[in-house]
């Protein structure tokens, strides 16, 4: 009897659409976000995070529209990410419906906003979310940057050092996002996860790269991950969230089934 | 048609719990309201809550609205919810020691520092995710949920009651602590059964079918 690690399909959302990209360009349509986020919740999926990469300001209120049908009738936690800048974003997502939001350049830019978010609307709903990219060379010690803007802004900053003072600023939690994975299908950045999760004492939910089931249970066990997500395997029906949990179960992992 | 009042101190957002209410039974009229009359005279009432409990017990004494929770206490099935559990209790360590509502008598305490797990692995705080309730006697709201059914917490505190008798479920991390306490009309939970998918909605409907008989 213990903590379940959790699977949280990731939906990209882009003007209403669940979309996804290779390394943030080539992207696929893959249909109706609140269609998807029904489908996840039947399957057993533990949370659903959405991502609105809606670049323009006039769309915003689309991402706004989903989360209140999803919230309307799937009563799992729900995450919102990007484009959250102000309290006020805060605010009015978790308005409509989302229990916790993803924060990401908007740290970078201000650190004191996690802070002033995290004693506002308490720790548990502040995500601080860290796209990582390997800088030292092969041979040398890993070293990993952040980056911001969809991962083409270096910042120059340490992630793990970044991670702990996003702790200490407030964040409940950790979206951790491996630049060099993400769309590879070759799994997370194994020891940049485990890295970062023995940083911190707050959970940390690993991502980008995942291509199959194993790669799931690698990121439990060898990344140390408290949650694990992943976006185009279950968007495309190749694996539904029940098959990834039965084979983390296989693995030894504890799981809801 | 019977009337549920969702409190509304203005700590967070009430959209999930009165979403779920309203799925739960549809037949039930759910309104979110701040003002003791409708909250007194509800069938029901549920007392909800996220954030620090300094803000949350400040919101409660200024509006009136903490005598108003403990008449409810003695008169209304009564369910509070996280913080809205927490706050049913004497006090809390939290924010260098709180006082609290006294519904129950207990404390609130942090989850001790430097958890580890059977391998080792340190635990992380928050304790956040789908854990284990191991309901410890029958009530009314444990129908049709299995036992050792998981539920969705997140938190960093947790109720110690002096009396076992209003224990009535408790969930290991790593060791047992009380996620659920009882005592005649009121029912209160750690977890969010809003936010625990189908045995969430379960525990919802069986409150508000729930006379306040044990």
């Amino acid at each position: 009897m213990s903590l379940a690690k959790r699977i949280i399909p990731c939906l990209d959302v882009d003007n209403g659409r669940v979309v996804k990209g290779v390394k943030f360009v080539d992207i696929r349509d893959a249909g109706d976000p609140v269609e998807i986020a029904r489908r996840y919740d039947r399957e057993g999926a533990d949370e659903i995070t959405f991502l609105d990469i809606t670049a323009t300001h006039d769309n915003r209120d689309t991402i706004v529209h989903v989360v209140e049908q999803v919230a309307s009738e799937v009563f799992i936690p729900l995450t919102v990410g990007g484009g959250i800048r102000t309290l006020e974003d805060i605010r009015r997502m978790l308005n409509a419906g989302a229990d916790k939001v993803g924060i990401n350049s908007a740290a970078v830019v201000n650190p004191n906003f996690v802070r002033e978010a995290s004693e506002r609307f308490g720790s548990q709903c502040i995500v601080v979310a860290i796209d990582a990219k390997k800088v030292s060379a092969p041979g040398e010690p890993n070293q990993w940057e952040i980056f911001t803007h969809g991962g083409r802004k270096p910042t120059g900053i340490n992630a793990i050092e970044w991670a702990k003072k996003m702790v200490d600023f407030g964040a409940g939690e950790i979206l951790l996002t491996s630049m060099d994975r993400d769309g590879t299908r070759e799994g997370f950045d194994l020891p940049l996860t485990r890295a970062i999760s023995e940083a911190v004492t707050v959970p940390v939910i690993a991502s980008g790269g995942v291509g199959n089931l194993d790669h799931l249970a690698d990121g439990v066990i060898e990344g140390k991950a408290d949650a694990v997500l992943a976006a185009s395997i279950f968007h495309f029906a190749e694996y539904t969230i029940e098959q990834a949990k039965q084979h983390m179960a296989s693995r030894g992992i504890e799981v809801r089934l | 048609m019977s009337t549920v009042a969702v409190i509304d101190y203005g700590m967070g957002n009430l959209h999930s719990i009165v979403k779920a209410l309203q799925h739960a039974a549809p037949e039930v009229n759910v309104v979110c309201v701040s003002d003791a009359d409708t909250i007194l005279g509800a069938d029901r009432v549920v007392f909800p809550g996220v954030g620090a409990i300094r803000d949350c017990m400040q919101a409660l004494n200024q509006s009136g609205l903490s005598a108003v929770i403990q008449q409810v206490a003695k008169s209304t099935p009564l369910l509070g919810i996280c913080l809205g559990m927490q706050a049913l209790l004497t006090d809390s360590e939290e924010n260098n020691g709180t006082r609290c509502l006294d519904v129950f008598a207990g404390h609130v305490v942090h989850f001790p520092e430097s958890l580890t797990d059977n391998d080792g692995n340190s635990l992380k705080i928050p304790h956040m995710g789908w854990n284990q309730v191991h309901q410890l006697h029958q009530h009314p709201l444990w129908e049709d949920i299995p036992q050792d059914s998981r539920f969705y917490f997140v938190h960093s505190y947790y109720a110690q009651p002096n009396e076992t008798a209003v224990m009535v479920a408790t969930t290991q991390y790593p060791d047992a602590f009380t996620c659920a306490l009882a005592h005649n009309n009121v029912f209160a939970v750690q977890f969010h059964p809003e936010k625990s998918q189908a045995v969430g909605l379960q525990l919802l409907k069986n409150f508000l079918h729930w006379d306040g008989q044990v």
